[in-house]
Order: C-alpha cells, then structure tokens, then sequence
C-alpha cells in the first residue's frame, strides 16, 4: 500500500542526518509536555471556576437570558352615570414597548423621530427606569396612530430596531368637550413624587394611576390588577414558549350619582362662562350634575402628557384644572341671606312684626353700608325676595358674629363637606377667634355687619351653598353628598332641630325671590321654584371706585331648589365675573326644567314610533339617492 | 505487500480512535447546537469532511515525510501565491477574505499554508547544523515564516496568523537556542506587543479591550464573551443535557457551532463533559508527543511537535476564549469546531505524524 516510493530526496542522502541525534532535544520534549500540561490545567481552573463555584450565579443570568415579563394590563373599570349609562369607556390601542435589554444608545434618535416623539422626554424616561431591572421593557408611546403603527411594522425587525414591541392595551375614552372632565378627574403615570409617598406604596414605575376626579377617589376601585405573562424567548426576542400565564383583573365598573341629562344641560348652560353648577338631591345627598367652567379635555391626559400640552394647561390664567364646584371659595353674596334669616328665626331675635325702612343704607358703628335699593318698609318675606340688605344689616348685627357663625356651621359652612372627590375645600366662616387666631387682630364690629350679607371674610364653595341649602330645605336634614351611587347611606345625616315654621317662612321668602323677586328669571310654570340671589363684591367699594378697580366685575350666585315643599332638587350655580345673581339665574332654571322635564317624560310613557310613521321617511331618502 | 501490511498495522492506532472520539463529540454537538438553524446540516457534513479527513491522514501517512521536505521550496512558494490569490479573489465573509472556491467547495488558505509552515521550519531546522541556534538563523527562518504570516494577517485574520508563532516557537525551542536569545525575544515581545495596537483593526482593539473588561460593552463584543461564560457557567457539574442548554438553543450563545462550540459542549455535558474531552486531547497530544520521541530524525521529531504545540496553542486560545480567559480571536477548536479546512489541515497534519510513526525504525 505505499503509494510513494519511500526515497530521501538527495540533499538528505547525500548529508545524510545522525538518525540518533534525536537525543539531545528529546529532553526539551518533556519540558513542552509540563508546559501543555500547565494549560490544560489553567483551561480546567477555568471551568472549575465558572461550573462549580460560580454555577448559580450563572444558571440565574441564564434564566434572566431567557425569561422575559411581559405586562398585561388590566382595563379600568367605566364610569357609569345613574341611569347605567357610560361615562367613561375605554378603547383599544396599541402601545409602544421599548426593551431596554436590547436597545442601542444610537437607536434612540431615530425611533423618537420615527414616533414623532420629543427627543428630550425619551430620554428622561430612560433615565427614569434605570433602576428597574432591565429585562422590564418600557412603554414610550401609547395610542399609536396608523403612521406610527406602520412605522414600527416596518422597523421592528431584529436588523433594525428589534427593541421595539407593540402592546395591545385599553385606553381610557372621556366624554368630548370636557364634559364632566373635574367630576371623573383623568388617569396618568405614576409620578415619582407619588411613588415615594406611602399611600402609593403598593404601585410600581410605570402604572396608570387616577390623578384627580373619581379616577383619583376610586382608583383601587376602578384599576383592576395587571396581570404577566413570562415567556421564553431566544436571542432575537422571538417566544419560544409560555412559561406562566397570570390573567389581567380587570377593575370594576362604577355607578356614579350623575345624571348625564342634567351633566349635559348644565355644561351647555355654562358654555363659556367661568364658575360653576353643583345639582344634588337634597334627600339623599346624591350629586346629579357637577359643572366647573373653563375644563380641559381629559383625554389629553389619559395616559402620558406631552410635556408642552401639560404647560400649556398648568400655565392657563383661568386654571381649567381647578373644581370649581368644591374648591372655588368665594363670598356667598346674598344667598347667605337665608341662612341668617333662619338663625334669626330660630333664636327670637327675627319674628312677624320684625322690619326695616330702607333709606337705601344704613350707618353701623359709624359707618354708612349701602342697600342696592329703596326698599322702604321691609319686612322678612320681602327682605328675602328683594334681597334687602338693611334688613340683614340690622337683625343680623342684632344676632352678632357667633350666633350667625353657629347657624353658618350647622348649615355646614366653614368645614369640608366630605364629599368623594378629591381637592375640596373647606371656606371659612369667620368668627373673632378666628381672626384673633390668624391675624392677632380683634375683631370689628363692622365686619360683622358685611357677613350678615354674605360678604367680608365669608367664604364657600358651590357645593356647599348647594348642600346648605338642601339641609335648609328639607327641614334641618343635611344629607352627606356623594358621588357614587349607594344602595344604603353613605354617611349619617346631620339633624337640626329646626322650628319648621320658621323654615316655611325663609322658604317662603325664597318662593317670593323666584316668583317675583330678583330670582324671576328662575321661573318654570308649573313648578314652585324657590331660590335666592347673589351677587358677591370681590373688591372694596373704594377699590372699585379706583381705575384699577373698573375691571373687576361681581361674582353672580343663585341657587334654587324644588318642589317648594318636599324638595328633590336643589341647584347652586356661580357665575364668576357674572356681575349680579340674576344672570346666573337662567342657569339654574334650566337645571330644574331638564330635571323636571325628565321626570314628566318618564311618568308619561313615550309610545314607539310604529313602522308606518318610519317608512315615509325612509322612502324619501331612497327618492333623493336616486 | 508484507511492507504495506505492516505499515497499516504499525499506524497509531490509539491516535485514530482518540481522534475520531473526539471528533464524534464534536459531531454531536454540533447536531446539538444547530438543530431547528440554517446550519442544521453542518453535523452531516461535518461527517462527510471527517471521512475526507480520514483519508488524506492515511494517504499522508503513506508519504515518505522526506520527501515533502525536499518539496518545501515549491510548497513556500505556491502556498504564497496561493494566498495573494485568496487576498486577490477570495470570498469575503464578514469582512475578511480567507475564503477561496475549489470545485464549489470553499477552502480558507490559511489553514493548509500551517502544514507548509510546518514542513517549511522542520527542514530548515534540520540543515542546521549549529547547536544551539545562531541569531541570524532565527531570523532566518522568522522572516520566512513571517511572509505567509503577515499575509494572513493581512486578509485579516488575526487569530490564524497566530498561529503560525507556535509552530515556530516550539520548533526553535526544541532545537535549542542561548538563553541571551530568549532574553532578546522576550525584550522585542515585550517592544512589539504595545505596538502592534497601533497596527490593529478597529474590531480587533474592541475584542482586546473586551476581553479586559466585558461589561464595557455588553451587547456588542463583550455579548459573546458574556454569553459563553453564561452558558459554560451554568452548566454545572453534570450539564444540561444535550440539546437542553437554553444558552446555545436560543441562540444567545453566538457561533455555537463553530468557534464557541466548546462553551456549548460545556452548557450541555457539565464540568464532567469538560474534563474527559480535555483528557481526551490531552491524550492525543501527549500520543503525538511520544510519536516526536520515537521519531527517527530530527525532522520527524519537529513535524510532531510543532503539530503539537499548534493545538496546544489552538485548545489554549479558542477554550481559553469561552471561559473568558482569553481574547476573542476566532480561531476554530480542531477535530471539534464545524468547518471543513480546519478539520482537514488537522487530519492532514496527524498523517504528517503517522508518516513519521511509520518511519521510525531506521532501515
């Protein structure tokens, strides 16, 4: 089988080699084979090292490797109105998750200008997650709009951006037009101030979270649990298999108070004023419409905000973001009226014969304090309807500043009403101990005599006025208001013992303001509307009387309640820059008249349009397609 | 025929089988690391070279070794035109033109231009006859192995050129040079190292400096290292078991079947796995090193141990790059790694060994 003829080429013949000379290097052999023993012993070290000392701290990076979490997120729970209809739905979208474990520092630029995205938020948020383990992938960008859709379909391959991932989430969908938008607040990302605070312990980076509203008070209620999927996947990202499974709760659907009619009637009635409309059911405290002027869209909220747009709104003078419904603090103006009148009433110190001859003022404690008008002999009926403010100025110095503040809390004045919406504040009723308190300064006996007007330091908020004014109503029965709609109470009513003669005589007081008085405005026929108006000085007589002054115009109040006996509505309305309480009047009587309205319509069944009142119609527009 | 027949019976057989286990592991894990992949033949075939392996070890066992050495000038030079030809036409893959196309069939010059460098540094060595070496013989026969050497460098492959140094390293240190000159070496070794950073590739800085520090860049030449470690340290003692290392089955281990095979076979057959395939070539080197010791001349015993001290270099620089002691150079492991020039040029230089077996007895 020797293919070649075994022949030394004669440079080797000719000197041929010492064939034993092999000697003398063989001894450098077993140096080599130490030297080759040493690495194979150093490669041996090697696995040693890395298999059995250090074997769970890789078998974890390999688990890590593979495993990957991927969030299912949980649908909020809607938002219903009283009647079951939706409020606040969500819809389906596409959200934009960047892996982080895959992403490449050159990469961003280009996905943020491929989303449309602000380069310098990007980054932020990157900057934000570092701590968060990097397996967890983030999401950059929610509702994705077909642009943006085809522009992850087509750059999301592993040779381009592979760290780019859609999810398919749920949005939440607020009404247009800013449409209840304080009452149901918005939804937003946890913020990082949040996430140190220890009410917000159980959250983590990244959650959707209520930020005011209902979407705030309720949003363990309405967030539902996110659920996982873990996944295997290789190296490009792709899942291999599904390791673990853990379905999305989804959060539970709410029943709010609100009556969507009256929600929409009230908004319209306000369209492009500044104030506020709070409508409840003084029986049971329900709140059936909550209004605050200017809003803002929700919606641009639902989710996370463009940095610009949330400036935009943050730096708005006419602060869209406030409720004004529980946090404007204002004087209530002549709708306090009442309120004294009862404690009047109540202590002695007003009775039948009890009347003033306005002059068109009066001089208290040396000072002159001006009625709008000449209202001539006054006594408490028409006092109430024509708003006399001699009549007050008197019998309510009379009662002096502690008894109107007693009969100012009782009506719930000066403290927060509870009411589960979040923000709301408390007003003030001013007392001598109050300002003795916050200013180290006694107190004057003429300020006494502009709090019998609702003036001075006086402050509430609409929803008080509205809820006062309930309790005045039915009797001395302060119903907690709510938002959410309960089978029981939420809450103990507060009671007053009230004579409820002298309650008929402010009611009847109010009648005369709606029937005839400076509330005539409020009138529906057929229904008797009681109410009362108001119109608040925010600045000083002499202030007004200053050029600077010239453009500060009055706030208008009115509120109004009805039936006159057996009340089930009662609506307060603030009309800021309204100048008197009698514009602010047509706003709440259409409150009253769609409330009204509606519950005519649903006594009175509306018979279905039959098949033949239909057809005429229908056959019309066949004529005019062709 | 009473010649022939003892010659077949007179191969090492223990070599053979050392080689051919080795390989089958290797055959085996490279079914194991490409299943459900592109290269899910590369276990076939990887057996098709293996057998055209096994061959050309018996027909190279046949040739008379002396008289590839008395071919060396024609083989110097046509290895080197060989190689301008590759720089000229090769096939580039990743950035590198190693490749050139015989009869459809890629071949990467490099690998075949060691069995020259081999014969080339055993014949040169052989003439010689001053004992120890004298300086200008050493850079003689440096300078002739640094003609195919930086040419290789040049394509570039970096990690094959390498490999060229223990074939001349280890000849010269068997021939025995002054210890002046070891001085030297080490002191010029010491000069030409730093600068050869100036004389590397952008990627080839990036990989040292990953090796140094894999973190640095942990998606991109520090992924692999990373990964490696990863899947060679999870491993543990017994393994994964084969085709259950998740490492090499999704892929985040890169080139599974090639150069990071053995971190592969570590993921799947354990620290236990490790230790016989190191035993297993350290067998067949010390086999090799015991034909170098029977050899019958000089020239013999250098074509031995340079074939050995090039796998050492080999097993030393691709395994030492899976546990993350050595940098990433992309040389394949030998008998193991997928890849047809690799597998033949080994093939080819252990019936370079077995020729020299053969003719140990002088007639």
């Amino acid at each position: 089988m020797n293919l070649f003829p075994s022949r030394r080429p004669d440079h080797l013949t000719e000197k041929p080699l010492h064939v034993d000379d092999t000697k003398p290097l063989v001894a450098k052999i077993s140096v080599f084979q130490y030297i080759a023993l040493a690495v194979f012993l150093f490669l041996l070290s090697g696995f040693w090292d890395l298999q059995i000392l250090k074997e769970d701290y890789y078998a974890q990076a390999a688990e890590r490797n593979r495993i990957k979490s991927q969030p299912i997120l949980a649908p909020r729970g809607k938002i219903l109105d009283r009647d079951g209809r939706v409020i606040v739905d969500n819809h389906s979208t596409f959200s934009l998750l960047l892996s982080r474990e895959n992403l490449k520092d050159e990469h961003i630029q280009y996905i943020a200008e491929g989303l449309d995205l602000d380069m310098e938020d990007l980054v932020d948020r990157l900057r934000r997650y570092e701590k968060r383990p990097r397996y967890e992938p983030i999401i950059i960008k929610e509702e994705l709009t077909p642009a943006d859709l085809a522009f992850v379909d087509s750059h999301s391959g592993h040779d381009m951006f592979p760290e780019m991932e859609l999810l398919h989430t749920q949005r939440r969908l607020y009404p247009r037009d800013g449409l209840a938008a304080h009452v149901v607040g918005y939804v937003g990302e946890i913020s990082e101030n949040e996430l140190d605070q220890p009410e917000y312990l159980s959250y983590k980076q990244g959650d959707i979270i209520g930020k005011d509203g209902i979407e705030k008070q309720y949003n363990e209620h309405l967030m539902g649990v996110d659920g996982q999927r873990r996944v295997v996947v290789d190296n490009r990202g792709r899942e291999r298999e599904t390791l673990e499974m853990k379905e999305a709760i989804p959060g539970k659907p709410l029943q709010l108070t609100i009556d969507l009619d009256l929600q929409a009637v009230a908004e319209l009635a306000m369209e492009n004023r500044r104030g506020a409309v709070v409508a409840l059911d003084p029986r049971n405290g329900e709140i059936l419409a909550m209004v605050s002027r200017p809003a803002y869209d929700p919606n641009a909220f639902a989710g996370r905000i463009p940095t610009k747009i949330w400036r935009e709104i943050i730096n708005n003078p006419e602060h869209p973001l406030l409720n004004r419904a529980v946090q404007a603090q204002l004087a209530p103006g002549s709708t306090f009226k009442p309120f004294v009148a009862l404690g009047g009433l109540e202590e002695g110190i007003i009775d039948d014969e009890a009347s003033v001859n306005c002059t068109g003022g009066g001089t208290f404690y040396g000072r002159y304090f001006k009625c709008h008008s000449v209202h001539g002999r006054t006594g408490l009926q028409r006092a109430i309807a024509q708003s006399c403010d001699v009549f007050f100025y008197t019998y309510g110095n009379r009662m002096g500043i502690d008894m109107i503040a007693e009969y100012s809390r009782m009506a719930g004045f000066g403290k927060k009403s509870g009411i589960d919406i979040p923000h709301e504040a408390s007003g003030l009723v001013p007392t001598p101990e109050w300002k003795m308190r916050s200013f180290r300064q006694k107190w004057f006996a003429g300020e006494t005599i502009s709090v019998t007007i609702g003036q001075g330091a006086l402050t509430v908020t609409p929803l008080q006025l509205a809820a006062g004014v309930g309790g005045l109503a039915t009797g001395g029965v302060w119903q907690q208001p709510h938002m959410v709609k309960e089978d029981s109470p939420v809450a103990p009513a507060r009671k007053a013992n009230l004579n409820l003669e002298n309650v008929s005589k402010v009611v009847n007081g109010m009648f005369g303001v709606v029937e005839g008085g400076t509330g005539a405005r409020a009138r529906i026929p057929g229904i008797e509307v009681c109410g009362k108006t108001g119109t608040a000085q925010l600045a000083s007589n002499t202030l007004l009387k200053s050029a600077a002054g010239r453009h500060i115009k009055d706030n208008g109040w009115f509120f109004a309640f009805a039936p006159r006996t057996n009340p089930e509505i009662v609506v307060a309305a603030l009309y800021e820059a309204g100048e008197h309480g009698s514009t602010t009047a047509p706003i709440v009587r259409d409150v009253l008249k769609a409330y009204f309205d509606k519950k005519a319509r649903k006594n009175q069944p509306i018979a279905a349009p039959s098949l033949a009142q239909l057809q005429p119609r229908l056959g019309g527009m066949e004529r005019g397609a062709f | 025929m009473a010649a022939s027949y003892r010659s077949f019976r007179d191969l090492d057989w223990l070599l053979i089988i050392l080689t051919l286990v080795i390989c089958g592991l290797g055959v085996l894990q490279i079914y194991s690391a490409t299943l459900g992949t592109i290269w899910s033949d590369a276990w076939w075939k990887q057996i098709v070279f293996l057998s055209v392996g096994c061959v050309l070890m018996f027909v190279f066992a046949q040739v008379d070794y002396h008289s590839l050495l008395g071919k060396v000038p024609v083989l110097y030079i046509g290895s080197i035109a060989l190689l301008l030809v590759t720089f000229i036409f090769g096939t580039t893959v990743f950035g590198s033109r190693r490749w050139i196309v015989i009869f459809g069939q890629t071949f990467q010059v490099s690998e075949f231009a060691k069995i020259v460098v081999i014969l080339l540094v055993a014949r040169y060595l052989t003439e010689i006859k001053s004992d120890p070496l004298e300086a200008r013989e050493i850079l003689k026969i440096a300078g002739l192995v640094a003609v195919p050497m930086v040419m290789v460098m040049r394509q570039p492959d970096l990690g094959t050129s390498l490999t060229y140094i223990p074939i001349l390293a280890g000849s010269i240190f068997i021939a025995g040079i002054r210890w002046q000159h070891y001085v030297v070496i080490g002191v010029a070794a010491a000069i030409l190292i730093p600068a050869g950073w100036f004389i590397l590739k952008d990627y080839q800085r990036a990989r040292l400096v990953t090796f140094v520090n894999p973190e640095s860049d942990p998606r991109g030449d520090g992924y692999q290292v990373i990964q490696s470690k990863i899947a060679v340290g999870q491993g543990g003692v017994w393994g994964r078991g084969v085709t259950r290392g998740t490492q090499t089955q999704l892929r985040f281990l890169p080139v599974p079947h090639t150069d990071f095979l053995f971190a592969a076979f570590a993921e799947e057959h354990g620290f236990v796995g490790v230790v016989v395939a190191l035993g297993l070539y350290f067998l067949l080197l010390m086999q090799i090193v015991q034909n170098a010791q029977m050899a019958s001349d000089r020239a013999g015993l250098y074509i031995c141990m340079s074939v050995a001290a090039l796998l050492v270099f080999h097993l030393l620089v691709n395994i030492g790059m899976v546990i993350g002691r050595m940098p990433v150079t992309g040389i394949p492991l030998p008998l193991m790694s997928s890849g047809g020039s690799s597998l033949l040029s080994v093939f080819i230089m252990l019936g370079l060994v077995q020729s020299v077996r053969l003719r140990r007895f002088v007639n």
